[in-house]
């Protein structure tokens, strides 16, 4: 009895919990299905402000503008980050675990400081701010991700999978071609979804050293706000959040989940 | 007999540690050969300095006459079973066991004959489309033998191949495992801890510590007559008499008897030592009964069967005898 009190308490804290996390998102995508231009009063279920977001020739740029600088970034962090776990993991040499954490670090710099920086040496350097900046930006703070990924999924690797394939003949090319990459690719591309909802999501440190006719999504939306919020900004919102989520959620799916442990209980 | 694999002065450093000081080893064509000794004694090692996985300090390898010391492990005509089989676990049975001959570009056709070959001998026939996470250890034991078996091997290296493995089913493949072998006239390098292991599968055991050879002998020999206190201790149970700082005394347990301490007619060897039984363990086929021998701290161990006339108890006195040629003269 009394532990059927104790589980019913426990499950209405998680709700409140819950709610608390997810309340204000619930919100915005609420209001942007609102017929309303004024967010506080609901007067009935619409489209029309995403119909708007298709029609408005800044949003789209702004769109295209966030899907290039991603897509170059990830594509460029995910093979220097793969390499750098590859090496990470297979060789040990001094300093390792200095080395480790020098790559952990960007993590952990708050943005700010890490956006302040680099416009001071994109300034120091003269290189023009604007998408190439935008992308080197995006490219820095995407590989430390990529590198704890990949390096997590390796780590779960059994050592003697490399050197099997060694003893049945296959050169250190087959070898990676057909044992290592193939064991590594889930690691790898849920690092590239992760580099990509970084860069699509990042304010902070485009905010920085974006220049002209470089505007980002992150950038349009904040400043849309200083223009007043409006329900077009809520519809903008839903939809980042949304490609956020399922990008994230595809992510978790291939991330290793201590696939080696559970073997071995088999 | 046709010399298989030769190892010659090899030596082998990791870093500044010393792990094999000197070894010469030679095996010979179709032996079923048993590295054996406790962990850390370098046995490992030398299975995978065969395999190209180490490289030795120091020393040449030949295999088949050919010294094949500097070749990588991948141009290397031998394949090993490895200790936690080291499956590949995005590939089912049938593209697991195929690796091998595809790396080493063996005809279509072939490698389909070969492969069907291989599973029926490990009787893996139904389960040629299953990933390995979908097996049991004993089945993933046989696909990683398969897999190595298929490209049909100068030498096969087996690392500890049954350690994963409960009791019954270790008993049950150690069988198989060398009736496999004797058919197929495969050379067999098999390395393990297991003394138990070495002597019902070995045709010849190389008791190994410290990166030395102890001994190098049959099973029958090894157990009969070790060389050494290490090999008499390490293989089976031994009783140690000292009988002066270079001679010593190793009696198995089975071999050493106790009568009684005030015996009238002796029909046996006088006893050599007296003692009082300290305690009497049960092993099921026997009665483990320990005596604390007069005059000195050691406890020596016999064995007492069910069908012995006189079954003995704790704080009995007992005398200890033995036959001469029970007793074996070992090295300190």
């Amino acid at each position: 009895m009394k532990k059927n009190w104790r589980s019913s308490a426990l499950f209405a804290y998680s709700l409140a919990i819950l709610a608390f996390l997810y309340l204000p998102l619930l919100i915005l995508t609420l209001y942007s299905f609102n017929d309303s231009r004024i967010n506080a009063v609901w007067t009935g279920f619409t489209f029309k402000w995403y119909i708007a977001l298709l029609h408005n020739q800044r949003v789209l740029e702004a769109l295209t503008n966030s899907l290039m600088i991603a897509a170059v970034s990830t594509f460029v962090s995910t093979i220097l980050g793969t390499m750098a776990a590859l090496a990470l993991n297979r060789y040990t040499y001094k300093y390792k675990a200095v080395i480790n954490g020098l790559l952990y670090l960007p993590i952990l710099i708050p943005e700010i400081v890490m956006g302040l920086s680099l416009l001071v040496l994109f300034s120091q350097t003269s290189v023009p701010l604007g998408k190439v900046t935008l992308i080197l930006a995006h490219i820095t703070f995407c590989l430390s991700f990529v590198i704890i990924t990949v390096n997590a999924r390796l780590e779960g690797m059994h050592k003697d999978l490399e050197q099997a394939a060694s003893d049945l003949y296959a050169t250190p090319w087959q070898t990676f071609r057909y044992i290592t990459f193939p064991l590594a690719l889930p690691g790898i591309v849920a690092g590239a979804l992760i580099a990509f909802t970084l860069s699509i999501d990042d304010f902070v440190i485009s905010f920085f050293v974006a220049g002209p006719n470089s505007t980002t999504l992150p950038l349009y939306v904040y400043a849309m706000v200083k223009r007043g919020i409006s329900p077009e900004i809520n519809a903008l919102s839903t939809v980042l959040m949304f490609a956020t989520i399922s990008l994230i959620i595809i992510a978790q799916v291939l991330q290793p989940q201590h696939t080696s442990s559970k073997k071995e209980k088999e | 007999m046709k010399e298989m694999v030769r190892l010659q002065g090899i030596t082998k450093k990791f870093g500044n540690n010393l792990i094999i000081p000197h070894i010469d080893l030679t095996i010979a064509d179709g032996e079923f050969i048993t590295l054996l000794g406790p962990s850390g004694c370098g046995k490992t090692t030398l299975l995978r300095m065969i395999a190209g996985l180490e490289e030795p300090t120091s020393g040449q390898i030949f295999l088949d006459n050919e010294d094949v010391t500097t070749f990588a492990p991948y141009k290397r005509d031998v394949n090993m079973v490895f200790q936690n089989y080291a499956l590949f676990p995005h590939m089912n049975v049938e593209e697991n066991i195929r690796f091998g001959l595809l790396m080493k570009k063996v005809p279509k056709e072939k490698q389909n004959e070969r492969i069907d070959q291989v599973l029926y001998l490990t009787q893996l026939e139904d389960f040629r489309a299953r990933r390995p996470q979908q097996l049991s250890g004993g089945q993933q034991q046989r696909v990683a033998i398969a897999r190595a078996l298929v490209n049909n091997p100068k030498v096969l290296l087996l690392d500890e191949p049954l350690g994963a493995l409960d009791y019954q089913l270790r008993k049950n493949l150690q069988l198989e495992l060398k009736n496999l072998q004797r058919g197929l006239g495969l050379t067999f390098v098999y390395v393990t801890h297991d003394q138990e292991e070495a002597l019902t599968m070995s045709d010849r055991i190389v008791v190994m510590n410290a990166g030395r050879i102890e001994q190098d002998s049959t099973p029958d020999n090894i157990y009969h007559n070790p060389s050494s206190r290490f090999v008499a201790q390490f293989i089976g149970e031994s009783n140690f008499f000292d009988l002066d700082k270079e001679n010593i005394l190793a009696i198995r347990p089975e071999k050493l008897n106790i009568c009684e301490e005030e015996e009238e007619n002796f029909v046996h060897p006088l006893p050599e030592y007296y003692g009082t039984v300290v305690d009497v363990v049960f092993y099921g086929t026997i009665d483990k009964v320990f005596v604390r021998l007069d005059n000195s701290n050691q406890t020596v161990v016999a064995y007492q069967y069910f069908d012995d006339v006189k079954r003995w108890c704790p704080d009995e006195r007992v005398g200890i005898w033995w036959y001469p040629q029970d007793a074996v003269g070992v090295k300190p």
